[in-house]
């Protein structure tokens, strides 16, 4: 489902290049003019407010709200856990979208959608749903609830799809003549895999877990129910971003924002660079 | 193409299948056990409450504007995005990505920052002209549109550079003019990507949780929608209701998920 959101060929590839002139007719213009200024209303504007409202206070007013320990305590438990699930998801997200295109057994099918579900559920429903087995009242009888492996778990779930969906049509259009020649001149099992099979899945692998981070960074619905939002314990950024706003302190609330803010930007472009790298090499 | 041998395979079958029932299929099945705990009770409770109700309401009503709003923007900026050059096209292509990695508690921040009454750059004018965006419907579809705003645009621009514009031309060169190419080629030709991103996004707009808590003030029966239910039916240990609700969203959103999977060409089946 998230295949087309995330995939290699989503974007139109090649034409634009800087310095091309412009071929809007009269209707497109003013279309695009509409569209731009509905997605300014809407994004540019906004997030620009973001990095100006962090900036009033200054540098050293910046400096202090991001090295406040509550939050410095937030900002390293987000990363912290982010990079977990992210090196989890390489793991797990490479060998489900194996499975999903290499194996061929009964219920394939409800596990491909099954994969979609995090990426469609309410992420408050989603911290629910987790409760309810890995609860206090959980028929495992394991209780995460307020604890940090209650937050790699909600992460660990919201992200499952990221990875899965870019490395699996990638897997899917790999020339099997190159494997078989490959073996027909006398390479192993391992070597394939190592030497072909992996190295061309490496920029899908390296797009999902950037999108995989940065999901992961922003997560806020999830861990409201599962982590309990206990300072310097289970405490995540967007918690801390939220306690900020409800406490009326706009300032540091936008000095922690623009933080998330850059990384997700800073994933856009690392995307970017893999689409338009794998565009031209194909 | 490589083949694994059978107890490999057997055992990357297990480890896969076994991480995803416990990280999803497992939890699902308890989220179902608990709603349905005590027969019906839970769902009667829950949708005897007229706030629960209104917040069903409200929910589907925002996310049917959010999805309108997305797919004429989305359809629009795939055309421009896919048939026209102009200069910045691929800065704006790669920025439309972008709420897909900001935070919804980013989101609201950045809506609250701009048009709030008091202190935000647009709001206290808008005010003054009996446009209050914030704590209102207004900010909350705004809101849902700025997280679900790159799904029908990503659907349609690979659809459309496949398709390429031969018809379209051959159709402008008979003479047709821009609104009938539009509505007798190119729309018939896209129409399912567009029903695919329609059902992403409303299944997106539907679970909206934390940039609608920011932009809503979450007023109970006023602009409260329904994640924002469950928070408070949890939190105020009327739990079986909290799993009513969140049973019904799930329902929803697997089945935008059945949709989307039986719409879409199997191109990964092959």
């Amino acid at each position: 489902m998230t295949t087309a959101v995330l995939g290699q060929d989503t974007r139109p590839v090649g034409r634009g290049r800087p310095g091309v002139r412009s071929t809007l007719t009269g209707g497109s213009a003013l279309g695009l003019g509409i569209a731009m200024i509905w997605f300014s209303l809407l994004v540019l504007i906004p997030l620009a407010a973001i990095v100006a409202t962090a900036g009033k206070d200054g540098w050293s007013g910046y400096v202090d709200t991001l090295t406040n320990p509550q939050t410095w305590a937030a900002i390293k438990l987000t990363v912290g856990q982010s990079a977990l699930v992210t090196a989890v998801n390489v793991v797990m997200g490479t060998l489900i979208a194996w499975v999903l295109v290499r194996d061929r057994f009964w219920g394939r099918g409800l596990l491909d959608l099954v994969i979609d579900i995090p990426f469609a559920m309410p992420t408050i429903v989603a911290g629910l749903v987790l409760l309810g087995l890995y609860g206090p009242k959980g028929p495992l009888g394991i209780n995460v609830a307020n604890t940090r492996t209650s937050v790699t778990l909600a992460l660990a779930f919201v992200t499952l799809p990221f990875i899965v969906r870019t490395v699996q049509p990638v897997l899917a259009e790999l020339d099997a003549d190159v494997e078989e020649a490959a073996a027909s001149l006398g390479a192993g099992r391992l070597t394939i895999l190592r030497r072909l099979v992996l190295p061309s899945l490496v920029p899908a692998i390296a797009a999902g877990a950037a999108l995989s981070f940065a999901r992961a960074i922003s997560e806020y619905g999830s861990l409201v129910l599962l982590s309990g939002m206990l300072p310097y314990k289970t405490e995540v950024v967007s918690v801390r971003v939220l306690s900020f706003i409800e406490g009326g302190d706009q300032t540091s609330a936008a000095a922690l924002a623009t933080i998330m803010l850059f990384v997700a930007l800073f994933v856009i472009v690392v995307l970017d660079i893999i689409q338009r790298r794998v565009a031209r090499r194909g | 193409m490589v083949e694994l041998s059978t107890p490999v395979k057997w055992a990357l079958r297990l480890v896969v299948l076994g991480y995803v029932f416990l990280l999803v299929g497992w939890p699902m099945i308890t989220l179902a056990q608990n709603a349905f705990a005590d027969g019906l009770a839970s769902f009667q409770a829950a949708f005897s409450d007229p706030d629960v109700v209104h917040a069903m309401i409200v929910t589907i009503e925002i996310s049917l504007w959010a999805v309108a709003i997305n797919t004429v923007f989305g359809v629009g900026m795939a055309l421009l995005l896919v048939r026209y050059e102009f200069p910045g096209k691929r800065a704006l292509s790669a920025l439309i990505d972008l709420p897909m990695s900001v935070s919804p508690v980013v989101i609201g921040l950045a809506l609250l920052l701009v048009y709030n009454g008091r202190t935000g750059w647009f709001g206290p004018s808008l005010e003054s002209h009996g446009i209050v965006v914030i704590f209102n419907s207004p900010g909350m579809i705004m809101a849902t549109c700025f997280v679900s705003l790159p799904l029908v645009v990503r659907e349609v621009v690979p659809v459309l550079t496949e398709i390429g514009d031969d018809q379209e031309q051959a159709a402008t060169s008979l003479g047709a003019n821009a609104l009938q190419t539009l509505r007798r080629i190119t729309l018939p030709a896209i129409k399912w990507a567009v029903v695919y991103g329609v059902v992403l996004t409303l299944a997106r707009s539907l679970g909206e949780f934390g940039a609608l808590k920011i932009v809503s003030g979450n007023l109970t029966g006023q602009t409260q929608t329904a994640p924002l239910v469950v928070e408070q039916k949890y939190n105020n240990f009327a739990q079986g209701e909290a799993y009513a609700v969140s049973f019904i969203l799930v329902l929803i959103s697997v089945l935008c998920i059945v949709v989307v999977s039986m719409l879409r060409p199997k191109e990964n089946t092959s």
